[in-house]
């Protein structure tokens, strides 16, 4: 194998990260070193400081090398999908257990290839010290995995955030869309200029809103419900210009839930599904009805609509977690989304149903908890 | 000229369908549009019907697409009349942008502009001349249908191919019943439904687009041989011809004989 095979192995976007931590060991490996050799002078062994920097370089670079660089290895053999590049909490453990042994007798035996002596002697005379330079190896390898284990898990989360949020955004500006609209428009203009006028401002409205939630989706997870169904309105009537007599809707909000908080952007891509899974494939079209209500301390958001009904296969995919590997946000996708977006804000207390209508259709239910928003939000 | 050309315009989208043909009207005064149809089912039978000279499809339409619709007509088209010419309507789609440049084949963006708009009926008005000048000029399919097909082929949806399935999963009545694709020999579509025969001989109804499912299919394991007939190409046993020139597949442990489309009949090259 060449080492262009191996480097092949390696993301190009991992390979500096990788070396800025060869360089952060190598850096805790002088001290180490020192005082080590320290130690050995007081313990009244005759080792050179030479000979005490090689043991460490050579203990702490195997170490990183089974560690470190391994764990691209694994994730090439196990053919994991996952992105962050850093196994699960088990398997991460039994690497250390593996990877940190492995590379501290590796590193004992190029150290004492080079001072001409043999580190297994100590278990003869000195055995508390083998013990005392096991522990602070294994210590110092465990610290360093955990720490950069933890920030590798964060960026990967973030950056997972931030690629669901890039699709949502995608959908919701998908060019097919927009330019479809704008063709409907510049058809109005010439025809009706109050009805292109309207239109024009349910345009405005939807990309305001739409741009404006994405710049500001972390800091501001929850919006009024009333926000929701003004999106919503905004999208459907755009929609149902273009498809004229084939699409209808019903929005549903009593003034009472007005002000409740729900996730922002929760609903729409349900919508989105609705209309391009459920309603476009039908020469027909139909109607869509989005429903709030309360039951006990309870918020039920429906979607529901009379369409060809979701398909078995984007049914037994809408319950597998995220992924993000498509391009083309498909109705699954879709479902995902809300349901993993669901899961981050409530955990357990909400849920996500869908079901089939028996006269053709599909059913979406949102099942979160009550709760008013403590402010007027202005968005 | 000896008789002014015609069209037919087929698009989903009511105010879109008007334009289009406000726009024709003023660039080409003497074209009768004969309909406009909303979805790719009755394009096609309003097709047949009034036989235009120029086709105007959308590519997004309910029913079936415009490819979908335009490979359709190739395969129901009556000989003694020419093939209608074709133009694709779409909106923004890259991928279908670059298929279209890479065959040649005509197409609008929309929204439309009168100034595009003006070179394609240019170039329609120049073809339909040259066709009415020798109209003994082979009027052959072909090219058409290799057109098509590659149409028809090309990635019009996702960048990147989806994950490939290993198991369907069918409702039946209150069961969900699993079937692995390796046991699949041939899916047939049935309006939103698909059927899946699998090698010992069951069938089994999915409630899924035969279009959803074959974008999660190996396309060199399973072979699309008509718009709603997908086999598995080691399954089939041998091919016949009528006397029409039509072929039909014969699969193994299978009574059902499977039509194959002109579109798909270059797969069969011996034949």
């Amino acid at each position: 194998m060449t080492f262009n095979q191996l480097l092949a192995w390696l993301p190009p976007g991992h390979r500096k990260p990788l070396l800025q931590r060869l360089l952060i060991v190598w850096a805790v490996a002088l001290p180490i070193a020192a005082a080590t050799w320290m130690s050995s002078q007081s313990a009244g062994l005759q080792r050179s400081f030479e000979e005490s920097l090689v043991y460490s370089y050579a203990i702490s670079t195997f170490t990183w090398l089974f560690i470190d660089v391994s764990r691209f290895v694994f994730k090439r053999l196990l053919r994991s999908k996952d992105p962050t590049y850093w196994p699960p909490a088990l398997q991460a453990s039994l690497m250390l257990m593996v990877g940190i042994p492995l590379g501290y007798v590796l590193g004992l035996l190029v150290g004492d290839a080079y001072a001409a002596e043999s580190t297994w002697d100590l278990w003869h005379f000195n055995p508390n010290r083998l013990a005392v330079l096991a522990f602070t190896a294994t210590a110092i390898s465990a610290a360093y995995v955990a720490y950069f284990y933890q920030r590798g898990k964060v960026e990967a989360l973030i950056q997972q955030v931030t690629q669901s949020q890039l699709m949502l955004l995608q959908s919701q500006l998908e060019p097919h869309m927009l330019f479809n609209t704008l063709a409907n428009l510049r058809a109005l203009i010439g025809q009706d200029t109050t009805r292109a006028q309207a239109m024009l401002d349910h345009l405005i409205d939807y990309l305001r809103s739409t741009l404006q939630t994405s710049r500001l989706p972390l800091q501001q997870p929850l919006h009024p419900l009333e926000d929701e169904f003004f999106r919503l309105n905004d999208y459907l009537s755009l929609m149902a210009i273009r498809m004229g007599p084939r699409l209808t809707f019903h929005l549903e909000l009593p003034p009472a839930l007005n002000n409740a908080a729900v996730p922002t952007f929760i609903l729409q891509p349900l919508v989105e599904n609705a209309i391009c899974h459920g309603l476009e494939p039908m020469v027909a079209g139909g109607q869509i009805q989005v429903q709030a209500m309360t039951k006990g301390t309870q918020l039920i958001l429906t979607v529901c609509d009379n369409g060809c009904g979701i398909s078995e296969l984007a049914l037994a995919e809408s319950t597998r977690p995220l992924k993000i590997a498509t391009d083309d946000p498909t109705a699954s996708w879709g479902l995902s989304h809300v349901r993993q977006r669901l899961h981050t804000l409530y955990g357990k207390r909400a849920r996500l149903a869908i079901s089939l209508e028996a006269q053709g259709g599909t059913c979406v239910v949102l099942t979160l908890p009550f709760e008013k928003l403590p402010f007027e939000t202005n968005i | 000229m000896s008789t002014p050309a015609s069209a037919l315009i087929a698009e989903d989208e009511p105010l879109l369908a008007h334009t289009l043909q406000v726009e024709l009207q003023t660039l080409w005064p003497t074209l009768r549009v004969l309909a406009t149809a909303g979805d790719g089912l009755s394009a096609v039978q309003l097709a047949l019907q009034h036989r235009p000279d120029v086709l105007f499809f959308d590519i997004r339409m309910p029913g079936q697409d415009g490819l979908e619709a335009a490979a359709e007509l190739t395969e129901v088209w009556p000989d003694e009349t020419p093939f209608p010419l074709l133009v694709f309507v779409t909106a923004y789609d890259q991928y279908a942008i670059d298929a279209f440049e890479a065959q040649a084949m005509d197409y609008v963006l929309k929204p439309i502009r009168p100034e595009r708009l003006s070179q394609t009926v240019n170039r329609l008005q120049n073809a339909l001349q040259q066709r009415q000048q020798n109209f003994n000029m082979n009027t052959e399919l072909d090219p058409v249908i290799n057109q098509l097909r590659s149409l028809l082929s090309a990635p019009m949806g996702a960048a990147r191919p989806l994950e490939p399935l290993h198991l369907l999963q069918a409702s039946v009545g209150n069961q969900l019943r699993m079937v692995p694709v390796e046991e699949v020999i041939h899916f047939e579509a049935a309006d939103k439904y698909v059927s899946v025969f699998t090698q010992d001989g069951r069938q089994v109804l999915l409630r899924t687009p035969l279009k959803e499912l074959m974008q999660r299919l190996d396309e060199r394991v399973f072979w699309q041989v008509h718009r709603g007939s997908v086999v598995r190409a080691t399954a089939i046993e041998s091919v016949s011809r009528d006397e029409q020139g039509r072929l039909t597949l014969h699969l193994k442990n299978h009574s059902e004989k499977i039509r194959v489309s002109k579109i798909y009949a270059n797969r069969f090259k011996a034949m």
